[in-house]
Formats: C-alpha cells, sequence, structure tokens
C-alpha cells in the first residue's frame, strides 16, 4: 500500500539508482575490488535493507550513495540526478544519514545537534530554527527537557534517536541508516524499530539500510539486497530472498540463527 | 523542460484583508534557505490573525518548517477556515501537537557565580590533588622499577626519547640560534657605548647557559610534546584503551607516565645543551659582525667567563623542567573526558600549565641559587 504522504515533486526516476558501479581501493602492494558492476536500483517508498558478509562493502555502498566516495568507474543517481553533480548546498534536504555510532557533535547540546542544518541556512529566524528542533525531537520520542543535554549525557538508544532527528530535520525524502539498531539492549532496539515503521509510514521515507539484525532485517525490510561476489545477488522481497539459492543466503537466513528471526515472517506477514 | 517555480509565495501577494489566501510553491526549509526568499515571504504574510480563508493545496510541498512557519503566523491556533490536503493536515497536526515552549534556561544570578566561584575553587584544589596523586604513584612505580629493571616499559622509553629528543633538534636548534643572534646584537649596541666590548662573551655565556637555553628548549617541548603527551593519553580515554589497560591489571602511570617522564627527563638536558651551543653560535657570528670580535677569542674567552656551576645549575634546572612537563601533560591527558570537547580544553590547558609551571620554578630556582656561579 502507498503510504499517505506529503506530495514530493514527482520525478519518475527511481530515487537511487547504480549502474556499472567498481569500488577499488588502492593497497600499496594490491588493489582490493569491493564492488564489480554492481546495479542497484531503489524505488521511492521502499525500505531496502543491504545484507552481506563483512568486507562485502556494505558501508562503501552507502558512502558511495551519499557521495564520500567517489566510484572507481560507474554511476551512482540520486532521483535521477548523478552523485558527483550534487552540490553541497541542501545536502541535507536530499539525504539524511543516521551513522552507526550516531556521530553527534560533542561540543553541542542535543537541541544545537539537531538545529545546525537548519542554522547553517542563515536564513531563518532563531525562534523558528528552535521550534522546528524542537518537533523533530519530540517526533523521535525525546522529550523537550532532552533538548539541553549533552551528547555524553545519553544512552545508547537516546544518542540514536537524536541523531535521527537531526538527519530528519530537514524532511528528506530518503534515509540512510548504518546499523541502526546496532548496540541497543533488545527493548530499545524494538522501540527504535517501531519510530522508524512509524516514520516510514508518517513521512513517506525511502529507506536504505545496512544491518546484521534479522529482528530488523525482517520487522522493517520490503526489499532485501544481499551483497556478494562484489555484486547485488538478489535484489527481491524478503520472501524470495530468503528461497534464493546461494551459500551465502543460506547460510545467512536458514542457520540457527536465521530460523529463530524467521519465526517473525509468520509473525509479521505484513512486513513481506 | 521549462521548470515550474518552486519559490514559496501567497497568492494574491500581500494578502489583503479579508480575501482567501493561496500558498504557492515548495514551503520547505529548502527554499527558505535560499537569500531574501523568507523575507519576502514574511513581508506578504497577511497581518491579522485567522480571519482569512486559508488554500495550501496549490502548494507543491509543505515541510515541517514550512508548517512550523505557518503555525507561529496563525499564533498556534487553527484558522477558522482551512482548506488543504491530508497529507498536509498530518505535517501541521503533527506540528501543533509538539510545538511546546522550551524549559526557560537558568539565569546567571549572583548566587549562581558565587557558586561557579566555588566550583573552581574546587576544581583547582581538585588538579593540585591529582597531581600530588600522579607524583606520589609515580614513586611507588620508580620502586617497581628498580626492583625488576628488566621488565620495564624501555622499548616504549626509547621511542619517547627519539619523538619528544631527536626530532625536536631542528626546530630547538633554529630557535636558540636566532634567539643568539638577536641578544649579541641588542647587547653589543649597548656595550659599545662603554667600550666594554669583550663583555659580551660574559653576557652572552652567562644569560645563555644558565637562563635562557633551559628556559627556551623547555618552553618549545612543553609546547611540542607536552600538547602531544596530553592528546596520545586523551585519545585513549575517549577510545576506553585506558580503561582496557586497568582491566588487564597495568597500571597508567607504570606503563604511560613513567617512560614519558624518564624520557623527558633525559631528553631535555640534553635538549636544552644543544639549545644553548645554537644559541652561543649564533651569539658568536652575530658578534663578530658587530663587535668584531673573532669567535676564537670568543671560544677562549667562554670558559673564563662562565663557570662551570651555571652549566650544571643549567642542566639540572632542565632535567626538572622535562619531568614537569611530562607529569603535566599526563595529568590532563588522564583527567580528559571521553568526548572532543574536553580533549581540546585539555590539550590547551596542558599546554599552558606546563609552560607556567616551567617558568615559576625557574623563577624558584633564581632565588635559590642566587649564589651560584655569577
Amino acid at each position: 500500500m502507498e503510504p499517505a504522504a506529503p506530495p514530493r515533486p514527482d520525478s519518475p526516476d527511481p530515487i537511487v539508482e547504480i549502474r556499472k558501479l567498481w569500488s577499488v581501493f588502492q593497497m600499496p602492494e594490491r588493489r582490493l575490488v569491493i564492488h564489480k558492476d554492481l546495479d542497484l536500483t531503489v524505488q521511492r517508498g521502499e525500505v531496502l535493507s543491504i545484507v552481506g558478509g563483512s568486507g562485502s562493502g556494505k558501508t562503501v555502498l552507502l558512502r558511495q550513495i551519499l557521495g564520500l566516495e567517489r566510484p572507481w568507474r560507474g554511476q551512482v543517481r540520486i532521483m535521477g540526478q548523478p552523485v558527483s553533480q550534487l552540490s553541497s548546498r541542501g545536502a541535507s534536504s536530499r539525504i539524511g544519514m543516521l551513522f552507526q555510532h550516531g556521530a553527534l557533535f560533542s561540543a553541542f547540546t542535543v537541541l544545537e545537534n539537531v538545529a545546525f542544518p537548519l542554522r547553517e541556512l542563515k536564513t531563518l529566524p532563531r525562534r523558528l530554527i528552535v521550534e522546528a528542533a524542537m518537533v523533530k525531537l519530540q517526533m523521535v520520542g525525546l522529550k523537550p527537557a532532552d533538548a539541553d543535554k549533552m551528547p555524553s549525557e545519553l544512552s545508547g538508544g537516546m544518542i540514536k534517536r537524536a541523531a535521527l532527528a537531526r538527519a530528519l530535520i530537514m524532511d528528506p525524502p530518503l534515509l540512510l541508516l548504518d546499523e541502526p539498531t546496532a548496540g541497543l539492549d533488545p527493548d530499545s532496539s524494538d522501540g527504535f524499530v517501531n519510530l522508524l515503521r512509524s516514520l516510514h509510514r508518517d513521512l513517506a521515507l525511502t529507506v536504505i539500510m545496512v544491518t546484521h539484525d534479522l529482528d530488523t532485517l525482517f520487522e522493517l525490510s520490503t526489499r532485501i539486497a544481499v551483497l556478494a561476489d562484489q555484486r547485488v545477488i538478489v535484489n527481491a522481497r524478503p520472501r524470495e530472498v530468503v528461497a534464493f539459492r546461494h551459500p551465502f543466503v543460506e547460510n545467512f537466513f536458514l542457520g540457527e540463527r536465521g530460523q529463530r528471526a524467521m519465526e517473525l515472517l509468520r509473525e509479521y506477514p505484513f512486513a513481506i | 523542460m521549462a521548470t515550474p517555480d518552486l519559490t514559496p509565495r501567497l497568492d494574491p501577494a500581500p494578502a489583503a484583508p479579508g480575501q482567501a489566501v493561496r500558498l504557492l510553491g515548495e514551503w520547505t526549509a529548502a527554499q527558505f534557505g535560499r537569500p531574501n526568499v523568507l523575507r519576502q515571504l514574511l513581508r506578504t504574510l497577511p497581518r491579522g490573525r485567522g480571519h482569512q480563508p486559508w488554500d495550501l493545496r496549490d502548494a507543491a510541498l509543505l515541510d515541517h518548517v514550512g508548517a512550523q512557519l505557518l503555525w507561529d503566523h496563525w499564533g498556534h491556533r487553527w484558522p477558522q477556515q482551512l482548506e488543504l490536503l491530508p497529507a498536509q493536515r498530518a505535517v501541521l497536526e503533527r506540528v501543533a501537537e509538539f510545538t511546546a515552549t522550551r524549559p526557560r534556561r537558568k539565569r546567571a544570578s549572583l548566587w549562581n557565580l558565587y557558586l561557579a566561584f566555588g566550583a573552581l575553587l574546587l576544581r583547582a584544589f581538585d588538579h593540585m590533588k591529582g597531581f600530588v596523586q600522579l607524583i606520589g604513584q609515580l614513586t611507588i612505580d620508580l620502586r617497581e622499577l628498580v626492583r625488576a629493571p628488566h621488565q620495564a616499559p624501555w622499548r616504549d622509553f626509547s621511542g619517547h626519547l627519539y619523538r619528544i629528543g631527536a626530532t625536536a633538534l631542528p626546530i630547538t636548534a633554529l630557535v636558540g640560534g636566532l634567539i643568539g643572534v638577536v641578544l649579541a646584537y641588542l647587547t653589543a649596541q649597548q656595550l659599545r657605548q662603554f667600550g666594554a666590548d669583550a663583555y659580551i662573551v660574559d653576557i652572552l655565556g652567562i644569560a645563555l647557559v644558565r637562563e635562557l637555553g633551559p628556559m627556551l628548549g623547555a618552553i618549545l617541548i612543553a609546547g611540542r610534546s607536552g600538547s602531544a603527551i596530553t592528546a596520545q593519553i586523551g585519545v585513549m580515554r575517549v577510545t576506553d584503551e585506558l580503561d582496557a589497560m586497568r582491566v588487564m591489571g597495568i597500571s597508567h602511570t607504570y606503563r604511560l607516565v613513567m617512560p614519558r617522564a624518564m624520557a623527558l627527563s633525559i631528553a631535555m638536558p640534553l635538549i636544552s645543551a644543544w639549545t644553548t651551543v645554537a644559541g652561543l653560535i649564533g651569539g658568536m657570528i652575530a658578534a663578530d659582525l658587530s663587535l668584531g670580535i673573532s669567535p676564537l677569542f670568543f671560544v677562549k674567552a667562554l670558559p673564563d667567563a662562565v663557570r662551570v656551576s651555571n652549566l650544571v645549575l643549567g642542566l639540572s634546572k632542565s632535567v626538572v623542567f622535562g619531568i614537569l612537563i611530562a607529569l603535566v601533560g599526563c595529568h590532563f591527558g588522564l583527567r580528559v573526558q571521553p568526548n572532543t570537547q574536553s580533549l581540546g580544553q585539555g590539550t590547551t590547558a596542558s599546554v599552558v600549565t606546563a609552560i607556567t609551571v616551567v617558568i615559576l620554578v625557574d623563577a624558584l630556582f633564581a632565588i635559590l641559587f642566587s649564589n651560584v656561579g655569577i
């Protein structure tokens, strides 16, 4: 079901389109090829999870989408435009990124962190900035009293929430998550997954996430892309991915750990 | 392809009283960020509150910042007549729900200032206590070193000796040499007036060997290595390495502080001798050029002008300076809190304190040994 959403400029292009991407790291004595002719397309409104073994280049792929790394060959397009040609101005109204450890600016309070992208526009009045930041803070489930805390005073779950509020402050249509539930206890992990689900629905976000956590994977994803052999071997709905014949997929989903999480497939059929 | 006008604006603008107000364009933070867009928009917003019918349906986009702007303009109330899309209503409802007045921050009163001053004093005491503890712990660790010298961290020691000592040689030579030149030129001017040209050897010799060589070396090393020590140990705190070390039962002072203090206590007198020599060479050249005192005469006259006790005093001062710089650097490094702000503050405080302490101790030496060697 297409969620009710504020109208976005309707371009027919997929929100992220990666064509023939090569990621290569130059080492002193050898060349390390991470991605080889990798193709990936993400449509609007999807929650795409990228899974793969360690070292398969999941985080590198996120960094390519963000424009933090330049492709060695090939192209990454965001909403029809090559990433390399996008200006840094307005970047936070295009993509929000939640880094694995939050990456909150430790010298700022939570409120200053969340308001930072707005303040850097240099045109908005102070009162509006503070109010907009307070709204986002409460949308991610933080209390107004948390606004003046420093990041070092926050728990892991609160850091993720504050970082999410900062990523969403300019309502970007695309949200990238790197291990959103890593390092959280099961309770706050569940809370965070619920928050992500409701934000995805309410804000009509397209979400791309890298995760190892099978619970999160099955609860949120509408599609799963499996990275192996330096490319995306399958990009499909969870049920189809689980049925895919590949040693990595079988090991990842059908191992003991995977079996437990698969129970969720039956519990949360709407996720599929 | 013609690009549609995305500038957020009203129709009609400025809104006439009583007439319906239509929103056009993208009401988003990205649009408000463009120069002059917001100022233009605020000017055209109708003055009277809530009496106009509002029509939001033609706005291409309305994000939370745009909704916040409207909500503030409406005085945190829904207008009487409002036409909008369901999605826009959802955004506005979220803004309405979460717009809260932020708890006021406490203002600075006289009492708070008094409390802040007290906290400052307590913190200063705490620093003193920590520093004394560090010295005490180091003494205990030295006993360990004497008991089992083969188990001491000698590799660390030699590494620090190289990084703190050997790599500082070029910069200290440059600074020392230039100060020697400046000093020689300045004194040469005065001495020429009295015809006491030959005394330049005494002045340069005493000043450089006894005071300037050790001081310049110490200040340079405090800035160069004191900050590095604080930053190294501070980063180890930020990344939990200090805790990891403690869990393994290894003492911070034994493994981190002692090798640095030992390395500096050996490197510092050597560097101060090196700086002194560079200063003397600089002074010698300048004396030759300005007063015509030949380097040969300078070298011959120097042992008579400067007694050996001056050299001993200068070098033993340097040992104390070296140990102090290492201890101050380690002290501030160990007190860094695990965040970037604290790391920066700690490093700054470490350099400032190290230089201040060096100068204070130098003054102490000057008073205590005022009748030695002169």
